[in-house]
């Protein structure tokens, strides 16, 4: 097995690299500077450290307010609390004002496992995706992590960072260059199509390697960048292979599915199914719950078997 | 053409042409109400005064340099008084006085709440209440950590206030000891239905600024010698935030809209208007 890594120490490592080189990079956290993982840029920067307490609502409005004075605020706290505490903070304050604020949505999806719903972040992508003005990275993997924080400072405006704490390995080569909207061929294929973000895509990798068994060719598509979508390769996908199958650790309404259908919808309607968390979820660790949910390779490939064999018979 | 372009910074012999000017703000928003057919003419009419002792007393701020790093910096939390507040930022320089004829119209800059990607002078898009405050701090905060000598006021309205946002502003403003951070707010005891004090009470407003760690102070929010005194006394006091209880009477100036719940958003008729107008003085700037 790949070893695998937390993305929050790629994200900590390269935003105390940028603040080295760039003055106007500052954190703002809401009481959540481990959960950042920010303890090490907390005792390199004190003085660019802004913790307003428990406070989301604030936390981003002041955010916006440090924007507007010229700094580049990353504002860091679990997503849970981010996206649902300061939804119209992040609206009003940051994207329709396009503030230049980096907001980071840590330890997102099923991360915080026996710790439940409250504080589980299924329902952020959703959310977010239907603000304009902002756009949407969710790394699949540390290397991706540290170049998208480089990418969300060189760009002027709003951004949201999704940064998972469920270990993962690198799944791109080395060399790769990410590019906000452009999604990541990872492995050709022309029978099927596995798009996935973030912590699914190793996963979806995998669940490749076990259709490659069973005579599939799967196409594994990282869509990185949920805002802007890099609809020629959605579409592509679906007009040269025979379905699509989205994973993703968000709710299976209005996320990267979600995306991934409307585009398919729009241009060349082919088969779908979407996975991810269809429910407020029930006790267990996340790695449980991936088992529950069938986010596994498992799962994802009986997916996309099902998907074709619907197809045949239809 | 621009009526007011560039006015100093007033002293208190100049207080008259203060008030003409607030004149001409009130009778404007008045109009641009009337003719867009909605609007918030009793916000409007209670906060010009103060507008005008921070745009034309206060604020130092150039027109022809929106974006200057070193400007002030004003937030109108209470962005459903956009009415009054682009007739002041028209009265300033910040875009042509006939410009206001477009507010609301289609495709105007002038959006019934303030936009700063739009609008030169608008520092933060506001309309949904309790956003200026946390704002306003995060402003005050970039000015601290850089040494920068601008200064950062907010404008809020007081109904405004029962949002807990500006509550987790107002104790970070304290704990970082923002003392170039001023929160001015209207208050003029009426929200959108009803007095504030029979909705959810916030008396005793000034004890509870205080308990948070602010320098506070309450002034009539229409006599402009009191009010140029209070901004030019800013800090109150060094290490803590300042705040003015600007205490004001809703739809001042317009006998019938004074004090009356329903001009929150009522829109005048022709007659209404017209009479408004003569009360505000308007034989003498027609």
């Amino acid at each position: 097995m790949l070893e695998r890594f937390d993305c929050r120490v790629a994200f900590a490592r390269t935003l105390e690299s940028l603040a080295r080189e760039d003055a106007r990079i500052v954190a703002v956290v809401s009481d959540s500077v481990g959960s950042a993982g920010l303890s090490q840029f907390s005792k390199l920067f004190p003085r660019r450290m802004v913790n307003v307490g428990i406070a989301e609502q604030d936390m981003v409005g002041i955010g916006a307010g440090l924007a507007n004075g010229g700094k580049i605020p990353f504002v860091c706290a679990a997503s849970c609390f981010l996206t649902a505490r300061a939804l119209e903070q992040i609206k009003v304050d940051v994207a329709y004002s396009r503030a230049n604020v980096k907001l980071c949505g840590m330890a997102a999806g099923l991360a915080y496992g026996q710790l439940g719903p409250t504080h589980h972040s299924i329902e952020d992508l959703a959310w977010l995706r239907a603000i304009a003005n902002l756009t949407i990275i969710v790394p699949a993997d540390p290397g991706e992590t540290a170049q998208a924080v480089r990418a969300a400072a060189a760009i002027e405006g709003p951004v949201f960072l999704r940064v998972s704490r469920t270990p993962v390995p690198e799944v791109h080569p080395a060399g790769y260059r990410f590019r906000i909207g452009a999604a990541s061929v990872l492995q050709p294929g022309g029978d099927v199509t596995l798009i996935a973000n973030g912590t699914m895509v190793c996963r979806a990798l995998e669940a490749a390697a076990l259709l490659a068994q069973e005579g599939v060719s799967a196409r594994v598509v990282n869509l990185a960048t949920l805002h802007p979508l890099d609809r020629a390769v959605i579409q592509d996908a679906a007009e040269s292979t025979a379905g699509i199958v989205t994973v993703e650790e968000h709710s299976t309404r209005g996320g990267l599915g979600g995306a991934v259908a409307e585009v398919v919808a729009a241009s060349c309607p082919v088969p779908m199914r979407i996975l991810g968390i269809p429910t407020f979820a029930p006790t267990g660790s996340a790695e449980w719950l991936f088992e529950y949910f069938g986010l596994t390779p498992k799962g994802i490939c009986g997916a996309a078997l099902e998907l074709l064999e619907a197809k045949v018979r239809s | 053409m621009n009526i007011y372009p560039q006015a100093a910074q007033p002293g208190p012999g100049q207080v008259a042409n203060l008030r003409e000017l607030a004149g001409v703000v009130r009778r404007q928003s008045l109009r641009m109400v009337h003719r867009a057919r909605v609007g918030h003419p009793g916000g409007d009419l209670s906060a010009a005064d103060i507008l005008i002792a921070l745009y034309f007393g206060a604020l130092r701020i150039d027109p022809r340099q929106p974006n200057d790093p070193g400007r002030d910096r004003f937030i109108m939390s209470k962005g459903h008084c956009s009415g009054s507040l682009y007739a002041t930022l028209a009265l300033k320089g910040f875009f042509p006085w006939e410009e206001l004829a477009q507010y609301m119209q289609p495709l105007a800059r002038l959006n019934g709440h303030p936009n700063r990607t739009e609008l030169p002078g608008v520092e933060a898009n506001t309309g949904a209440l309790g956003h200026g405050f946390p704002v306003g701090v995060g402003a005050a905060l970039a000015a601290k950590m850089d040494g920068a000598s601008w200064r950062t006021f907010v404008l809020t309205g007081d109904g405004e206030l029962q949002e807990g946002s500006n509550w987790e502003a107002a104790m970070a403003a304290a704990q970082y000891g923002l003392d170039n951070l001023t929160v001015v707010v209207d208050r003029n005891g009426l929200q959108q239905g009803a007095p504030t004090e029979t909705t959810v009470r916030l008396e005793p407003l000034a004890d509870k600024f205080q308990a948070f760690g602010w320098a506070v102070r309450e002034v009539d929010g229409h006599d402009y010698d009191a009010l140029l005194d209070t901004l030019h006394a800013l800090p109150f006091e060094p290490g803590r935030p300042s705040c003015v209880i600007a205490h004001t009477t809703k739809g001042k100036g317009v006998s019938f809209i004074e004090n009356r719940a329903e001009w929150h958003h009522h829109v005048p008729t022709d007659a209404e208007l017209e009479a408004a107008l003569r009360e505000l003085g308007e034989e003498s700037h027609a």
